[in-house]
């Protein structure tokens, strides 16, 4: 300790950065810090962290609600937006930076290095080791274990220091780096992050069918002009059979600019839609404000006879089954029709999970029956006089709700990953393996003494070294 | 259902294969070893069958592609799985490291995980993929990561078995830290075994389980005595544990299984969980929720503990670089991982969503 005393202030900071148990230490306040902030629900209404606090401490509400006021000053509420939370996140990237700098002249002397030949007797100490023993002169099995060697994977080279000879030869030298791709990574996938939150956006926008729009919604209402029109033509949503459990939805979208058209693209979950850098993903659905107000519901009144019509329809319509007097009145719209134990019916949920509509009908004037047409039990449309009203489809009732995202830096995390997985891939599925084999001549026969290092997986190297020592036997059986 | 006859015969031959392989433990005859291995194979091969039925019958139903359809959807799939790949990682290090005695340390977990799948009467049914879901990087995502988890699995009790071997008194550090976290971690299986057993009585609605019900029948019981008493049990146990971990020191040591040999298998196995589990759990899981939801990124809960984990592995793989960090602390570090990996996959669904309102699926 004493003898730090010379260092300058730069130096005691550059080693504090450049260690590992700082790295550790910083590693553990994120880890300690976000365990925290998964407990408190993050910007979030208050009542319920309060209703967290209580559950899990057994707080009054009252105490619930001071607790939570300091949490609140703290930054606990918003946490991964507090300053304390990003002076983490820049104290790691700076450690990372430092502490590869630090390192780095080192390893890639290393990396440079060339594999040169040892001594025999180095070979003994090394920690892979095995050897053979070949008939005949050593200028004579020169050429095996050449090829011995390149068909293990290595390239080698040779040195003739007095009598012996000796082959050596090194492999993946620049896997030492994986680890420093690895760290250079995170600080790739940090700064495309960074770079998104300062030039990019999130918000939403709700289009109903057929409406179009020059804007998006952030938070509060705050608009966000896109820079080009998209409308939606369409949106649908699919269900499994007999189930409301959704099995797509699909919205139809068409992007404008100057008033052209110029791209048109269905979009579902997991399939957006990219324009300019601005990428409008499908992630819900609801019904229009107004109801059937403004959209229309799509039927096909055929008769018996086989005439057959499409109409589109709004409550209160009239309209006539073609070829009959029959006159069907639209009175009421639900967009999830259900029925209660009375058979009473009645709207179950604001999505349009079973669209249906009241139809009057009449003959000549004269009341005839009065029903539910459901557009997804097709049973429904069947009249009892024979003819039929399919329930086809509905639109400029729904609109399609979509993320609309914003994010240059995205192509930097997803480069950051790549990096990343290549890096993990260098530092644990491949190593620096060096193979140094020595040839001493003995009467009428030679000695090979095979040595080998690696860096990691000595077990893989091992198991070269064993085929290495299994082809010169065999090329000694096969030869003679 | 052709699939769960498959299942069904997997769960026994684990049970079996348990018990084989803790006779052969306690006997140690050859032969039966060999069976213990023969039996587990069968089971294996067993399982993997039944999922590829699963698999098929999955397809069938969602009327989807063979590449979606992949049974990992719901929480019984994906336990099954990491059964599934717990095994494949077991019977690799029995054959690489011609030990079987692992084996009595490993099939329990399988038999165990199985068998709270039957207790509980978590939904085994085949629920058709709400359209979020509908993703190839979810499906590589959610395969890979419970890959990472089984490997885990592993340096876990791995890492255990180490401190147990390298811990000789009773007041060191290391032997008070193994101690309490295997009665922590029995007290807890027990207190949801509990809760199955109870919630089989009460009658409950399957869908309930789980979520609402965790640890109501110990440590969140209405009842302040019965609380009282959990904990009380807990401390207990643990402390029967610290009075005897002694003997389980002998038995680990009296079969051939080195404290170096420990270590290692520790190593390797994060050392392949670790990017196995960071490209396809978080890398992955990112590209999925980027093309799902706009945002690789949102720090939501299971994702906050994803990455809390993560950290936790690169401490192990870190603190192995620190001078005076070789050893106990460094599996230490193991053993805390994996009750991250556990809190990930579990706490996150079953307590923090009790805790707030999101719950969902
Ligand atoms: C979460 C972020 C990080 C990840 C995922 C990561 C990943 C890794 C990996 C996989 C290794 C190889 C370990 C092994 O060979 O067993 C490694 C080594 C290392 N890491 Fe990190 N690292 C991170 C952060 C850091 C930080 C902040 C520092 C700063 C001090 C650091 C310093 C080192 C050093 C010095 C090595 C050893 C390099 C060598 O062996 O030449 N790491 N890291």
């Amino acid at each position: 300790m004493t003898e730090k005393k010379n260092k300058n202030i730069f130096d005691a900071i550059w080693d504090i950065f450049a260690s590992v148990k700082t790295a550790v230490v910083i590693f553990a306040l994120i880890s300690l810090s976000s365990i925290v902030g998964t407990i408190i629900e993050q910007q979030a209404d208050p009542e319920k962290n309060i209703k967290v606090l209580s559950k899990m401490f057994g707080l009054s509400h009252d105490a619930g609600h001071s607790v939570l006021g300091v949490l609140d000053k703290l930054g606990f509420t918003d946490m991964y937006h507090s300053w304390w939370f990003l002076m983490f996140l820049l104290l790691f990237a700076a450690n990372l930076i430092i502490c590869s700098l630090d390192r780095l002249p080192r390893v890639w002397k290393l990396v440079q290095e060339k594999i040169r030949p040892v001594p025999a007797d180095y070979i003994e100490k090394m920690s892979v080791k095995s050897s053979v023993t070949l008939k005949g002169k050593p200028a004579g099995i020169k050429e095996k274990i050449v090829a011995a060697m390149t068909s293990i994977g290595f390239r080698p080279l040779e040195s003739a220091e007095g009598q012996a000879v000796q082959f050596y030869a090194e492999h993946g030298n620049y896997t030492r780096l994986g680890v420093y791709i690895v760290h250079l990574s995170i600080l790739i996938i940090l700064a495309g992050a960074i770079l998104g939150i300062f030039l990019g956006y999130n918000a939403f926008l709700n289009l109903p069918e057929g409406e179009t729009s020059s804007v998006a919604y952030q938070d509060r209402g705050v608009e966000v002009p896109l820079g080009f029109e998209l409308r939606c033509d369409n949106f649908e949503v699919e269900y499994y059979p007999n189930t409301e459990t959704p099995k797509t939805y699909k919205s139809w979208l068409t992007v404008l600019k100057n008033g052209k058209e110029v791209m048109s693209k269905p979009i579902v979950v997991n399939d957006p839609l990219k324009f300019e850098g601005v990428t409008f993903y499908q992630s819900s659905f609801g019904l229009h404000p107004d109801g059937l107000g403004k959209g229309v519901v799509i039927v096909k009144a055929s008769s018996k006879d086989g005439k057959a019509e499409q109409l589109n329809l709004k409550v209160g319509d009239k309209f006539s089954i073609p070829g009959t007097a029959v006159e069907g009145h639209v009175r009421d719209f639900s967009p999830a029709l259900s029925f209660d134990e009375n058979g009473k019916a009645f709207t179950f949920a604001e999505q349009m999970v079973n669209p249906a509509i009241f139809v009057d009908f009449s003959d000549k004037g004269v009341q005839k029956y009065s029903g539910w047409l459901l557009k997804r039990f097709p049973k429904t449309w069947d009249l009892p006089d024979g003819n039929r009203v399919e329930f086809l489809d509905l639109w400029g009732v729904q609109y399609t709700g979509m993320q609309v995202r914003k994010d240059p830096g995205v192509v930097i995390v997803y480069l950051g990953c790549i990096i990343m997985a290549v890096g993990l891939y260098m530092t644990f599925f491949m190593s620096h393996r060096r193979v140094w084999v020595s040839l001493a001549e003995e009467k009428n026969s030679v000695k090979v003494i095979i040595g080998a290092s690696a860096n990691r997986n000595r077990a893989t190297l091992e198991r070269r070294v064993e085929k290495l020592v299994t082809l010169l036997q065999a090329e000694q059986k096969g030869g003679k | 259902m052709k699939s769960s006859f498959f299942f069904g015969f997997a769960t026994i031959t684990y049970f079996v294969a348990m018990m084989l392989y803790i006779s052969y433990l306690a006997f140690r005859k050859s032969g039966i070893g060999m069976v213990a291995t023969t039996i587990t194979i069968v089971g294996f091969v067993s399982q993997s069958l039944a999922l590829l039925l699963r698999w098929a019958e999955f397809a069938e139903l969602g009327q989807m592609g063979w590449l979606r359809a992949v049974p990992l959807t719901n929480l019984y799939e994906s336990l099954v799985f990491f059964v599934w790949c717990l095994i494949a990682v077991y019977l690799i290090i029995e054959f690489k490291y011609k030990n079987k005695s692992f084996g009595a340390f490993i099939t329990p977990v399988a038999a165990l995980a199985l068998a709270f799948i039957d207790l509980s009467g978590m939904s085994k049914n085949i629920q058709p993929l709400v359209p979020a879901l509908q993703s190839n990087w979810l499906l590589a995502h959610v395969m890979m990561s419970f890959i990472a988890y089984a490997l885990f699995a592993v340096s876990f009790s791995t890492g255990l078995m180490y401190l147990i071997v390298r811990s000789e008194e009773k007041n060191e550090a290391s032997y008070i830290f193994w101690t309490v976290t295997l009665g922590i971690f029995v007290a807890t299986l027990a207190a949801m075994g509990l809760d199955f057993l109870t919630f089989k009585v009460a009658f409950m609605g399957k869908q309930e389980l789980i979520k609402s019900y965790l640890f109501k029948a110990s440590f969140r019981s209405e009842s302040s005595a019965v609380v009282a008493f959990s904990y009380a049990a807990t401390a207990g146990l643990t402390f029967v544990i610290w009075r005897f971990g002694g003997l389980l020191r002998k038995i680990i040591t009296s079969f051939n299984i080195s404290s170096e040999m420990l270590d290692d298998l520790t190593y390797k196995s994060i050392a392949i969980g670790f990017p196995i589990f960071t490209l396809g759990g978080l890398i992955f899981g990112a590209i999925w929720a980027d093309q799902a939801w706009g945002k690789y990124w949102t720090w939501d809960p299971k994702e906050t503990w994803s990455l809390i984990t993560w950290f936790m592995y690169a401490f192990f793989l870190h603190s192995r670089l620190m001078r005076g960090w070789k050893g106990r602390k460094v599996a230490a570090v193991a053993v805390l991982g994996f009750i991250a990996v556990i809190f990930t996959y579990l706490g996150v669904n079953l307590l923090l969503s009790g805790l707030h309102s999101y719950g969902g699926q």
